[in-house]
């Protein structure tokens, strides 16, 4: 009777306290994490927050204002400006780029010959760092000596003040943007990698037309790589800054004026924190509700595998 | 498990490449037009290479005709060496190259830490967690930057290298936290269970058998990391502000500002930032595609 207990209670014992044991160590695991997000991420969410109530120039003590650096960015016309630019750039860019990107991997994935040097041709230009990026494609956009000119001079077309002319600027720097499709087509293309080849096999069977595969197979299954590309690149291109700052500081006349330049400048150059931690938080809701509402959006056009078992 | 692994892959590409090479025959119409967009596409995206190659090969005379010569008469290598001497990118490489190595160490070490325990234990909130985790792959990084910035001056680490190393030895970044436990799933768990029954302690499975097992992720994620510390400019540029600190990329914008004319001086240093990155690319293209198809993964 008594040794009964003895036999059957050290299993259980023992496995609690492996299992203890084992999320003591998972905790050591994640622990440099956790410091970094409590250091690197909640704690400054928190503390810009913060900052943005408040009026500080760093050298000078900090001062409560409450509400005060939203009412004076509300009223800021190069706030608002620096949110079309912004705007602009991430509306018109992003869509284009995703589309040119989806149209390269559809192209390399019909794998024809001599594929892999098109690939990697495609794929090297992203590769370039950005500031070098941005040196060359001044010099792309140089109104009197530049590529781009004397392709149109070339095509009979008289040259443009890329760069130059405030209608032209943000339209040039979404030109340039598509120069680095390579990141987001080698994703796609993994995408297109990914899908199962039986449905092909079975489509063929039915007598699907090529057209019909692309629409009812292809494009549905890659909708969450597209999806995912999307959000990602969206978030990215609210952000647009080294472009801006290296090729046109701004201008001309404000054109090219991004949030996060006019961000940094108020941070970095005037030193108005709180104005900037204010138009921080501004921008992050921004970026939250777009993505919240994408991902409600999401249901009706997002297909996912998993879908099919439903 | 990684024979496995690639048997799996072989399997459904050569089925794929079955299925492709029917389509192929039957669609000799789509490949014409396949190739017709591969080539248009092709030649916008190698010019801009190639013009950045040949201007910095030409005198600075050359750069100014009009229409422009695609071949440099001669070809000025000295623009090369030249451009390394107008501004220190001996100090500047030493800076970056401290970083990268410095910034990918912390990264790899502490987000497999992170991943593995995501993937081979149990505890409390695991998925809670996790999910947390995720969730910051998505915070623009613009929200944290002031209070980051505050506390690094408070610190007195501006213009020093740290503020570029020490967040990376904390987590290394959700996303590649994501990659390492989307790798480490894939590893059977019959091998942990086999060591603890040896009596190995979890620290030990971490790195005796989960980490040999996972070079090609330790590689992917190696890669991406040198490529981004590389080119990283919008950090270098906040908290390195004296010229003894700067990194490649600050380095070049200040040459620019002072060569704001030469463009074949500016066309070979950039050429220059832009050479490792490709010799990198070509010795670790597989790691690249490995990358990129975890990666892909993300959308599901």
């Amino acid at each position: 009777m008594t040794s009964q207990p003895v036999v059957a209670s050290p299993q259980p014992k023992r496995r609690r306290g492996l299992l203890r044991s084992e999320a003591r160590d998972a905790y050591i695991f994640i622990l440099p994490w956790v410091l970094g997000f409590l250091a690197f991420t909640a704690g400054p969410m928190l503390a810009s927050l913060y900052i943005s109530f408040t009026r500080w120039e760093i050298v000078t003590p900090s001062k409560w204002v409450g509400f005060e650096q939203y009412a004076r960015l509300f009223a800021d016309d190069r706030f608002w400006l620096s949110l079309y630019n912004t705007s602009y750039y991430v509306f018109v860019g992003v869509p284009l780029h995703l589309l040119m990107a989806l149209l390269a991997a559809l192209a390399i994935n019909l794998n024809l010959r001599g594929i892999r040097f098109y690939r990697t041709l495609f794929y090297v230009p992203s590769l370039t760092p950005v500031v070098a990026n941005s040196i060359l494609w001044v010099w792309i956009f140089h109104p009197q000596w530049g590529l781009a000119n004397s392709f149109l001079e070339w095509m009979g077309l008289e040259g443009l003040y890329w760069l130059q002319d405030p209608r032209l600027a943000k339209p040039a720097l979404i030109i340039m943007s598509f120069w680095s499709i390579g990141g987001q087509m080698v994703i796609l293309l993994a995408g297109l990698k990914g899908i199962p080849s039986v449905l092909y096999e079975a489509a063929d069977i039915d007598g699907a037309t090529t057209w019909q595969r692309f629409w009812r197979i292809t494009l549905p299954l890659l909708t969450p790589a597209l999806f995912f590309n999307f959000i990602i690149a969206i978030i990215g291109a609210f952000q647009v800054f080294t472009q801006a700052y290296i090729m046109t500081d701004g201008g001309p006349n404000y054109s090219t004026l991004f949030y996060l330049l006019y961000l940094y400048r108020a941070a970095f150059e005037n030193f108005r924190m709180g104005y900037a931690s204010a138009m921080a938080w501004v921008l992050f809701v921004i970026i939250l509700i777009f993505t919240l509402i994408q991902f409600r959006l999401s249901d009706r056009w997002v297909f996912y595998e998993g879908d099919l078992r439903e | 498990m990684l024979s496995t692994d690639s048997n799996a892959s072989l399997l459904t590409s050569g089925l794929a490449a079955r299925s492709r090479a029917r389509r192929r025959t039957i669609d000799g119409a789509w490949a014409f037009l396949g190739y017709i967009i591969l080539t248009v596409v092709g030649i916008a995206l190698a010019l801009p290479l190639v013009w950045l190659v040949s201007t910095s090969l030409k005198t600075g005379a050359q750069t100014f005709i009009m229409p422009p010569k695609w071949i440099p008469e001669p070809f000025i290598w000295e623009n090369y060496p030249e451009a390394f001497r107008a501004v220190p990118f001996d100090k500047y490489f030493w800076n970056t190259a401290q970083i990268v190595v410095f910034a990918t160490l912390g990264t790899l070490f502490t987000a497999s830490m992170a991943a593995f325990a995501f993937a081979r234990l149990r505890f409390p909130y695991r998925e809670q967690i996790f999910l947390l985790v995720l969730s910051t792959i998505m915070l623009p990084s613009i929200v944290t930057l002031i209070p980051t910035f505050i506390v690094f001056r408070w610190l007195k680490w501006i213009n020093t290298l740290l503020p570029l190393i020490v967040p990376l030895w904390m987590g290394g970044g959700a996303f590649n936290v994501f990659l390492f436990r989307q790798f480490f799933m894939t590893i059977p768990y019959e091998l942990d269970e086999a060591a603890r029954i040896d009596g190995a302690s979890n620290y030990r499975i971490y790195w005796t058998i989960i980490l040999p097992l996972s070079k090609p992720v330790v590689a992917t994620i190696a890669v991406f990391s040198f490529i981004h510390h590389w080119n990283d400019f919008f950090q270098p540029l906040i908290y390195l502000q004296n010229p003894q600190k700067w990194t490649m990329a600050i380095g070049l914008l200040g040459f620019k500002d002072l060569y704001s004319t030469s463009w074949n001086l500016m066309m070979a240093a950039s050429t220059a930032m832009l050479l490792p990155l490709l010799v990198i690319f070509f010795f670790a293209q597989r790691y690249f595609v490995g990358g990129i198809q975890m990666s892909g993964l993300a959308g599901r």
